[in-house]
């Protein structure tokens, strides 16, 4: 036997989980299926439990879902679109709710036993920045027309006439196409890799442990390695959040008005 | 010993499956160069207007947070280049 021969799992072992409900329907049920509906249990649960009785002195959960709506508030919407942001009443809740939603899938990275982060498959992703793209694409048009909208995004103003030729296709594929793929697969590839880098080490540290007694002592650099990055992964986790949370901002504030 | 010469002592279907061992290593090794410069200049440049105007702050860090959200997409795109190569 070789000395350090690892046995790593191949990457469908990573990330493929079975159905374990009503397998082959249309509704199967498998554990990313579970953890996005679980998201989007304790999203339901926090607010409703933080608004049912609301006190004037926040404490426990109440305190948690109002810091959160502070920072969404203050950090995100205020920043991006300023006042008009908080005069649209569906801007807060919508942003408010993704951040929730990402952030406990993300999460599901580190606690012990589930240890599978929801978004480290494409489709919710995929999903989640089909949505945003619906969303600032549909403020676009009924803010500024389909016309006006088409226009300011597609030509943008300052820009000698000639130049148009090369400007516009450049502003098509970026502006419909690239903004929705970077927004998935920047969500999709962090928390892909950090499950991977988490993998990687637990396995080191597994094998390590299993080998002969001189590698015993060894096995310690790994695991330090693991409770380093799993500390690591946790803000990945919040960052990654924030991050599509403040880019869905940005799209949708951008899409409010012509670009001048 | 150069790629060519590896090349031709990888018999017949074994190719491919060497090409895609060696273009992932490369994917990813060489997506990562250009985000990596971007994102430590990056970060210096606001660790620098944080430093010189502190009230700024706020302001600066979700600048930079968004520049690094795009800086970011190039090597994560590689990345997942290098997971179809590798795995797919």
């Amino acid at each position: 036997m070789p000395l350090l021969a690892l046995e790593f799992p191949p990457i469908t072992h990573l990330v493929e989980w079975p159905d374990f409900f009503a397998a082959g329907e249309w509704y199967a049920l498998n554990k990313i299926g579970l953890l996005c509906l679980l998201s989007m249990a304790f999203t339901l649960t926090i607010f409703f439990v933080a608004g049912r009785k609301a006190a004037l002195v926040p404490t426990g959960v109440q305190n948690v879902a109002e810091a959160s709506v502070d920072f969404v508030r203050e950090g995100i919407v205020l920043q991006t679109m300023g006042e008009e942001g908080l005069h649209r009443k569906w801007v807060m809740p919508l942003l408010t709710s993704l951040f929730w939603f990402i952030l406990f899938a993300n999460i599901f990275e580190i606690i012990p036993g589930i240890q599978m982060p929801a978004t480290a498959r494409m489709a919710i992703p995929a999903l989640l920045a089909l949505l945003v793209w619906v969303i600032f694409n549909g403020v676009g048009i009924a803010n500024q027309g389909l016309g006006g909208y088409l226009k300011s995004s597609l030509f943008p103003p300052g820009v000698p006439k000639a130049l148009y030729i090369l400007v516009t296709p450049i502003e098509l594929i970026s502006t419909f196409v690239v903004r929705p793929f970077s927004l998935a697969v920047r969500l999709f590839a962090n928390l892909l890799a950090g499950h991977i880098l988490l993998v990687t080490f637990a396995v080191l540290a597994t094998a390590l442990f299993e080998a002969s007694v001189v590698l015993k002592a060894v096995t310690v650099l790994p695991f330090v390695m693991l409770v380093f990055l799993t500390g690591f992964e946790i803000l990945v986790s919040f960052l990654q959040a924030y991050i599509f949370t403040i880019l869905a901002a940005v799209y949708i504030g951008g899409a409010m008005h012509p670009e001048h | 010993m150069a790629l060519p010469a590896l090349l031709a002592q990888v018999a017949g279907e074994d190719q491919i499956a060497f090409g895609e061992a060696i273009s992932a290593g490369f994917a990813y090794g060489l997506a990562a160069i250009g985000p990596g410069i971007g994102i430590g200049y990056l970060v210096g440049q606001a660790v620098q207007a944080m430093a010189r105007q502190p009230e700024a702050a706020g302001m600066v860090r979700t600048t930079m947070f968004l520049g690094i959200a795009f800086t970011e997409a190039l090597a994560l795109i590689g990345f997942v280049v290098f997971i179809l190569l590798k795995f797919a």
